[in-house]
C-alpha cells in the first residue's frame, strides 16, 4: 500500500510499524512533525505509545535512554541545535551502549530556514563513534528506522538517523508495510553506571565495536555502487545528495550513493582506483569530504564544498550540483525587477506586539538600555517596526547573557523570553541570577504554547509563578499583567517599576497566542455541534 | 510526460490547500509526485513557497531547477515575479492580480503589474472578488487552482474536480460545492 508522506511522516510511520514503544522530543523546525504524526495516530494511541512533549531535548534524550535500558524501543527527535542541548547525555550513551532499540533524530537545516546555524549532526555521530542512518528519500526514511532499531539492538549502540530540511518536509509516495510488535519489558542486566573504572572499560569496548559498524557500511543496502560514466569522475553522493546527481546525469555516472555511516571505506578506495578524481555531494558541512581526503591522502584529487567546486555555504540545490558536474543550466529569465523581501512578522493581534509596544516606550528613557533576545515567535521583535532585541543566541541565552552584562555594569538589562523556551533552558539561568541578586529584569511572554513551531502544549503553562518563586524570586517583584493595546498605561508603569527595582524581577504578560486561540474556538465549536 | 509547479503566496494565503488537492489528484492518477514545502518561521505573514513536481516518470530531485518551472501559481501578484529565474522559458505565470501590501517597501503597483503582463504567457485575475462572486469569499485560492487547471495537463479538470470533492468531504457536501463552483469559475476565466 503507497501513502502520500511527508520524509518526517514516513520516520513517524516507520517507527510505529517498527514497534516504537516511546517518542520523547522538544518542538524544533524541520523535526516537529514526527511527534505530531505519532500523537495523532490511531494505532500509536491505542498502544499507549508515549508521545508527550519534553521540555527540552536533554531530558528527552535521557528518558529515551530510559526506556531502552527497560528494553523498549524509543526515538528521540529534534532540530539540529538540539543535539547540542542533549550532549552531554547522548555522546555518553553510546558509553553505556543501549538495550531497547534506540534512534536519535536529528534534522539539520542547511540554508538556516528556520535556525541560527547549519552545524551538520553527521559530526556528532563520529564525535560519539555510533553510526549514522542518511536517507535520501521518503521511502528510505520509512525503511531506515526499522533497520536502525534492529542495527541498534544488534550491536547494542545509539544510532543516528540525519535528515535535512528538504526531506523533513517534502512529500512523496511511500510503500508502507506491517505493523510490528513491541518490545516486552525486559531491563537491562549490563553495567550502565559509567564511574571511571567502568567508562573506560565500556569505552574500549565501543572502539571495538567501530570494525563491524565500518562492515556494516560496506555491506548496506543504503550503501550501493552505480557505474556507467562515460567520465573517469566518481561521484560520492550522501543523502539528499544523491537526488541532485541523478537529476544532473542520469544513469551517466560512477556513483557511490552513501547512505549508512562510518564511511564504507574499501567502496571508496575502489571507487577512487577505478577513476582519476571524485566529486564529494553532500548536504551540510564537508564531513565526508574531509574524510575523504584523511582516507586517500593528499595525492588524491576530492573536490566538493571545501575547494569550491560546491557552494562552502547554504543546502545542496539541483543547480548548484549540475553547475558541479558540467552541466549548468540553460537561459533562464533575469529577477523581476519589481520586487522586495517579505520576511515574515508577528502576527496582527499578537501579544508579543503588545510586550513589544511597552518595552520600547519605557525603555526609550534609558539611553544604555540592551534587550537581550531569545528563541520563538518574540525573535521577531529584532525587526521593524519593534526592533527591540540586540541579541538572540540559543535557548535560555536572554536571561543568562542580561545577567552577565549586569554584573557587568550594564543597566537596565532586561531579557525577552518565551513560556516553552523558559522552562527548556531559563529557568536555571533564572536561579543564577537570584542567588547573585543580579540586576535584572525578565519578561516571560506567555502564550501558552509553543509559537514558533506550530502551537504545542508548552510544559510549564500555569507554572510559571510558582517556578519563580519556588526559585527564589522575590513575591513582590512577580507581576503578572495582559498584554493588550487597552492595559498599555498598567504594563508601561511595571514594567518601569521592576526596572528601577535593584534585583531580579519577573514580568509575565500573558494572553494566549492568537493562532492556538483560534484553533481552540474551531474545536470547542466542533465539540458542541458533535453534541447536538 | 513531467509538470514541475511553483505554487507560491505569502503566508496564510492558503496554498498548501492547493498542493494538497494536486498531490491527492496525482496519488488517485498514479502519477509520481514530490512536494516540498515550506513550514516554520517563513508561515508567519512572509512569502512562502512550495515546489510541486508531477510526472509520469520517476523523480529524484524534491527541488526545482532553475529554468525549470512550467507553471507558476501564486496568490500574489509581486509574490509571482519572485520566482522568475525558476519559470521555463516557454512556462506560464497564473497569479491574482491583487496585491497584498504587508510590508512598507511593497513596489510600484503600476509598474509591477507592467512588469508582469510584459511576460509572454500569464493569466491574472481578481479571485478574491470572482470567488466573493461564487459566494465563497475564502475560495480565491480554489479559483486560482481552476485557472491553473488547463495548465497542469498531466492532470485533468475532472481530476481536479474529484481530488477537490475528495479533500473537502469531511467538511460537508456544502462546503465541496462551494469550492467546486470557485474552481469551475477560475477554469471559465481562464479560457477567456
Amino acid at each position: 500500500m503507497k501513502k502520500l508522506l511527508l520524509g518526517d511522516e514516513a520516520i513517524a510511520l516507520g517507527a510505529i510499524h517498527a514497534g516504537l514503544s516511546g517518542v520523547y522530543a522538544y518542538p524544533g523546525t524541520p523535526s516537529t512533525e514526527i511527534t505530531e504524526f505519532i500523537q495523532a495516530d490511531a494505532t500509536a494511541r491505542e498502544r499507549g505509545v508515549h508521545s508527550r512533549w519534553c521540555t527540552n531535548e536533554k531530558t528527552a534524550m535521557e528518558a529515551a535512554l530510559g526506556m531502552s535500558y527497560a528494553g523498549k524501543r524509543a526515538l528521540v527527535c529534534m532540530k539540529h541545535v538540539g543535539m547540542n542541548v542533549c550532549a552531554d547525555a547522548f555522546v555518553n550513551s553510546a558509553i553505556t551502549g543501549v538495550n531497547g532499540g534506540l534512534i536519535v533524530l536529528a534534522a539539520d537545516d542547511p540554508s538556516m530556514h528556520s535556525s541560527q546555524n547549519e552545524q551538520d549532526s553527521r559530526f556528532y555521530g563520529k564525535f560519539a563513534l555510533v553510526p549514522v542512518f542518511e536517507p535520501s528519500n521518503q521511502q528510505e526514511a520509512y525503511d531506515m528506522v526499522s533497520s536502525a532499531f534492529d542495527f541498534s539492538e544488534a550491536l547494542k549502540v545509539p544510532v543516528v538517523l540525519r535528515i535535512v530540511t528538504r526531506l523533513a518536509h517534502s512529500r512523496a509516495a511511500v510503500e508502507i508495510g506491517n505493523q510490528g510488535a513491541e518490545n516486552k519489558l525486559n531491563p537491562s542486566t549490563d553495567q550502565w553506571v559509567l564511574l571511571p573504572g567502568i567508562a573506560r572499560k565500556k569505552y574500549v569496548d565501543l572502539l571495538n565495536k567501530q570494525p563491524k559498524f565500518i562492515e556494516a557500511s560496506e555491506n548496506s543496502r543504503y550503501n550501493k555502487v552505480e557505474k556507467g560514466g562515460q567520465k573517469r569522475l566518481g561521484i560520492v553522493a550522501c543523502g539528499i545528495g544523491y537526488n541532485y546527481v541523478k537529476e544532473a546525469v542520469g544513469n551517466d555516472a560512477n556513483i557511490l550513493k552513501i547512505s549508512q555511516y562510518p564511511l564504507p571505506e574499501a567502496k571508496i578506495k575502489a571507487l577512487a582506483a577505478e577513476n582519476d578524481e571524485i566529486l564529494v555531494v553532500e548536504d551540510g558541512q564537508p564531513v565526508v569530504e574531509e574524510g575523504l581526503k584523511a582516507l586517500l591522502g593528499a595525492g588524491y584529487p576530492v573536490k566538493g564544498r571545501l575547494t569550491g567546486d560546491l557552494p562552502r555555504t547554504g543546502e545542496l540545490t539541483p543547480d548548484c550540483v549540475a553547475k558541479a558536474l558540467g552541466k549548468p543550466c540553460g537561459a533562464v529569465y533575469e529577477p523581476a525587477k519589481n520586487l522586495a523581501g517579505r520576511p515574515p512578522q508577528l502576527c496582527q493581534g499578537c501579544g508579543h506586539r503588545d510586550v513589544y509596544a511597552a518595552l520600547n516606550a519605557v525603555l526609550a528613557e534609558y539611553p544604555d538600555y540592551r534587550v537581550f533576545g531569545d528563541i520563538g515567535c518574540y525573535t521577531l521583535g529584532a525587526l521593524p517596526p519593534f526592533k527591540s532585541l540586540s541579541s538572540c543566541v540559543d535557548m535560555g541565552a536572554s536571561i543568562t547573557m542580561a545577567k552577565g552584562a549586569a554584573d557587568a555594569g550594564l543597566f537596565p538589562a532586561v531579557a525577552i523570553i518565551g513560556d516553552s523556551t523558559f522552562t527548556h533552558s531559563g529557568m536555571t539561568g533564572l536561579l543564577d541570577a537570584v542567588n547573585d541578586k543580579s540586576n535584572i529584569t525578565v519578561v516571560i511572554s506567555d502564550n501558552l504554547t509553543t509559537g514558533m513551531t506550530g502551537g504545542q502544549d508548552s510544559a510549564g503553562t500555569n507554572k510559571f509563578e510558582a517556578i519563580c518563586l519556588g526559585l527564589g524570586v522575590e513575591p513582590e517583584h512577580v507581576r503578572v499583567v495582559v498584554p493588550l493595546p487597552k492595559n498599555m498605561p498598567e504594563i508601561t508603569r511595571i514594567l518601569k517599576e521592576e526596572i528601577e527595582y535593584n534585583g531580579v524581577s519577573v514580568i509575565i504578560p500573558r494572553r494566549e497566542c492568537i493562532q492556538t486561540a483560534a484553533r481552540h474556538a474551531r474545536e470547542a465549536k466542533k465539540a458542541k455541534e458533535a453534541n447536538k | 510526460m513531467k509538470k514541475d509547479i511553483i505554487l507560491c503566496g505569502v503566508g496564510g494565503q492558503g496554498i498548501l490547500s492547493i498542493a494538497t488537492i494536486i498531490g491527492e489528484a496525482a496519488t488517485e492518477a498514479g502519477i509520481n509526485l514530490k512536494q516540498a514545502e515550506v513550514h516554520g518561521m517563513s508561515q508567519r505573514g512572509g512569502d512562502v513557497q512550495s515546489n510541486l513536481r508531477l510526472s509520469t516518470e520517476p523523480i529524484y530531485s524534491d527541488l526545482i531547477s532553475l529554468g525549470g518551472a512550467d507553471v507558476v501559481i501564486s496568490m500574489e501578484p509581486m509574490e509571482s515575479l519572485r520566482y522568475l529565474p525558476y519559470l521555463a522559458k516557454n512556462g506560464t505565470i497564473v497569479t491574482s492580480n491583487k496585491p497584498f501590501v504587508n510590508i512598507p517597501d511593497y513596489p510600484d503597483e503600476t509598474a509591477l503589474m507592467a512588469e508582469l503582463s510584459s511576460m509572454p504567457s500569464v493569466v491574472q485575475l481578481d479571485i478574491e472578488n470572482v470567488a466573493k462572486d461564487a459566494g465563497n469569499a475564502r475560495g480565491a485560492n480554489m479559483v486560482l487552482l481552476g485557472m491553473a487547471a488547463p495548465f497542469i495537463e498531466i492532470l485533468s479538470v475532472e481530476q481536479l474536480r474529484k481530488a477537490i470533492s475528495v479533500i473537502f468531504a469531511r467538511k460537508g457536501e456544502a462546503v465541496v460545492e462551494a469550492n467546486l463552483k470557485a474552481f469551475d469559475m477560475g477554469v471559465e476565466a481562464s479560457k477567456k
